[in-house]
């Protein structure tokens, strides 16, 4: 292996550290004894207890959680069914306007989403709170299902469906015996992508939140208006490990399943 | 003792398992399948070849229900077919690209159309087996679709379709992923698998080769309608029109005038030149245009003028192609027409008479040519 020259070493260095410097100075401070967040006065984990006994946060954190599976879950099934009608329809007028419509919102400023999804609930008088959220972010985040799971849909062979037709299944049989477990991936991932967008969405939830229910973000964002806390800096870090862990994993299981399929298939060729 | 020829096309007392009935697909504009009408067979083994786009595909995809004829209707064993769904019929396929399911394993592949229709689970895992062990499978059951070689697919998408037993099994180009040696195992695989259950195939594609192997009728189509449809023998020997002819096999075709004479035709085919004698069952007039199809292999190739030969005429050797077993050569006669002669290279090659530019003879029967009309 070459090694590394100075020059690679120091961009390295500096691309890594504006990356995460951040957030190592905030998780160092998550651990700090003086309630002056910009003091170190020693280490504690002292904050984590204070935020666990918090209950603004956890029921914030608890509104997150349930707004994210929800509206995640909303919006997995109305993408999909979207994407479906996308790919399969063919040609019928207003197809171009139809996917352009889809795919819209993803470009659309967030403040306009949030604004117009505010006036709408207002002038139905519907009040705001959990619910509201759930569909402003089932509205947003089911554009981005429809992206992930067309994009797969593309390149399905329709004769998987035809062969399932031929033999015996009725149309929503196909779809659920063959169709769905292949784009399942695909289906799964935009789910993912839409939990995310859900969680650390703070624009449109804090348009469509009432005073019955804050997210965290929003929770966060309006502490710190109040003044920096470090018990913010023990909830950020633990955020951060949550995703870090989820992402470590997800690509170990992506890349022992890519593992062992080659090694199947290597099986095969000699078999 | 003589054996029975399966052939229910000549007996006007079978009746058809399947019906074509002045069948016209139209597509907008296009018209794939022409006001169509013919008959199917039960265990026929019955091939529908062409070029692509000549509407073949299109036939079997109403047979399998997933298109239906704009005019006219399909029978299938006296009943109607039009108004039944895919999942409804007795017709299984295979196609082109397989279409196996890739989440499940060959066993599952095997079992999907069986466990469709609520049959008992022990009944099902009979009939897996018993298709695994048709198609040799036994030892793949557990494995997925990619984790086998393409043969081994091609194999599991027939075990796949056979396994619900239907009336009538279409094959979609059912060999074309295959390699050339592979492919013509299978063929002869496929005509023991059909043999074996005695199911009715009808197999789609654009292979000559391929159709003339299996089938025990094959259709030429083109432009959405069937040209000829016979046994392969007749299709070769006894094409009824000059794109059949060329469309199978090799040919030479020349044109010229017939005239009567005696109990067949003399061709004149160029200015001062002897004419060529063919005998024919088709009756021409004294100067209609009619083209003469000779197959290469029935044209022999000589140093001298062969005696009594009935048609022999003069040229040089143009091009030889060698294929091992076979050479073709490509003679060329003073008229500019040139006709090709095929010969079995039962000599080493070191030994072979003749070379390009050589003048040679080439002769042929009366009976060795087809007669066409122009």
């Amino acid at each position: 292996m070459r090694r590394m020259t100075w020059f690679n070493a120091t961009s390295l260095t500096l691309g890594f550290a504006f990356l995460y410097l951040p957030m190592v100075i905030l998780i160092i401070y998550s651990f700090n004894e003086s309630k002056l967040v910009t003091v170190w006065a020693g280490f504690s984990t002292k904050w984590y207890g204070e935020l666990f006994r918090n209950e603004a946060f956890l029921d914030a954190a608890w509104v997150t959680l349930r707004v994210a599976v929800v509206s995640s879950t909303i919006a997995t099934v109305l993408g999909t069914m979207a994407a479906l009608v996308l790919v399969r329809a063919g040609r019928f007028p207003g197809r171009t306007l139809f996917s352009g419509m889809i795919y819209a919102p993803l470009v659309m400023p967030e403040v306009i989403t949030g604004l117009s999804l505010l006036l709408l609930f207002i002038g139905i008088g519907l009040d705001r709170g959990v619910f509201t959220i759930i569909l402003a972010h089932t509205t947003f985040s089911m554009c981005y299902v429809s992206v992930v799971v067309s994009s797969r849909l593309v390149s399905f062979d329709r004769s998987l469906e035809e062969a399932a037709l031929d033999l015996g299944c009725s149309p929503a049989q196909a779809f659920r015996l063959v169709t769905l477990p292949i784009i399942a991936p695909a289906v799964i991932s935009g789910w993912l992508l839409a939990f995310t967008l859900s969680l650390d969405d703070l624009v449109i939830a804090s348009f469509a939140a009432g005073p019955s229910a804050t997210t965290l973000p929003i929770k966060i964002w309006s502490s710190i208006r109040l003044g920096l806390s470090p018990e913010i800096n023990a909830l950020s870090t633990i955020l951060i490990s949550f995703v870090t862990v989820g992402v470590i994993s997800a690509s170990l299981a992506s890349k022992r399943a890519s593992l062992r399929r080659q090694a199947e298939e290597r099986a095969a060729v000699h078999a | 003792m003589s054996q029975t020829v399966f052939a229910p096309w000549n007996d006007p007392d079978v009746k058809p398992l399947i019906q074509f009935k002045n069948v016209t697909k139209r597509f907008g504009d296009f018209i794939a399948i022409d006001n169509q009408s013919f008959d199917i067979y039960a265990q026929e083994f019955f091939a529908l070849l062409g070029p692509s786009g000549c509407g073949k595909t299109t036939m079997m995809r109403m047979l399998a229900g997933f298109e239906k004829p704009t005019e006219g209707t399909i029978l299938l064993a006296g009943q109607d077919i039009a108004p039944i769904p895919p999942n409804k019929r007795a017709v299984n396929m295979m196609f082109q690209s397989y279409a196996l399911f890739p989440h499940l394993s060959v066993w599952d592949n095997i079992a999907f159309g069986l466990k469709r229709d609520r049959m008992a689970t022990d009944a099902i895992a009979a009939r897996v087996e018993e298709m695994l062990k048709l198609t040799r499978l036994e030892k793949f059951a557990k494995r997925k679709p990619h984790q086998i070689s393409g043969g081994q697919r091609q194999r599991v998408a027939l075990a796949r379709s056979l396994a619900k037993a239907p009336k009538l099994l279409l094959l979609d180009e059912p060999l074309g992923a295959l390699d050339a040696k592979l492919r013509q195992d299978t063929q002869f695989e496929l005509m023991d698998i059909q043999e074996k259950t005695g199911t009715t195939f009808v197999i789609v594609t654009h292979d000559q080769e391929e159709a003339m192997t299996v089938a025990s009728r094959v259709a030429v189509m083109d432009h959405g309608r069937i040209i000829q449809a016979d046994t392969p023998a007749r299709i070769y020997e006894m094409p009824n029109c000059v794109y059949v002819a060329d469309f199978i096999g090799d040919v030479t075709i020349i044109e010229g005038r017939a005239t009567k004479s005696g109990d067949g035709y003399d061709i004149a085919y160029a200015e001062g030149q002897p004419t060529l004698r063919a005998t024919t069952d088709k009756s021409f007039e004294n100067g209609q245009t009619c083209h003469l199809a000779i197959r290469p292999e029935k044209v022999t190739i000589t140093a001298e003028r062969p005696e009594g030969a009935a048609n022999a005429v003069q040229g040089k050797i143009l091009d030889i192609a060698y294929l091992g077993n076979l050479s073709t050569y490509h003679v060329e006669l003073p008229t500019g027409q040139i006709i090709k002669s095929q010969i079995a290279n039962t000599r080493r090659l070191s030994r072979r008479n003749f070379t390009w530019e050589d003048t040679v003879w080439l002769s042929w029967t009366e009976t060795a040519g087809v007669l066409l009309e122009g």
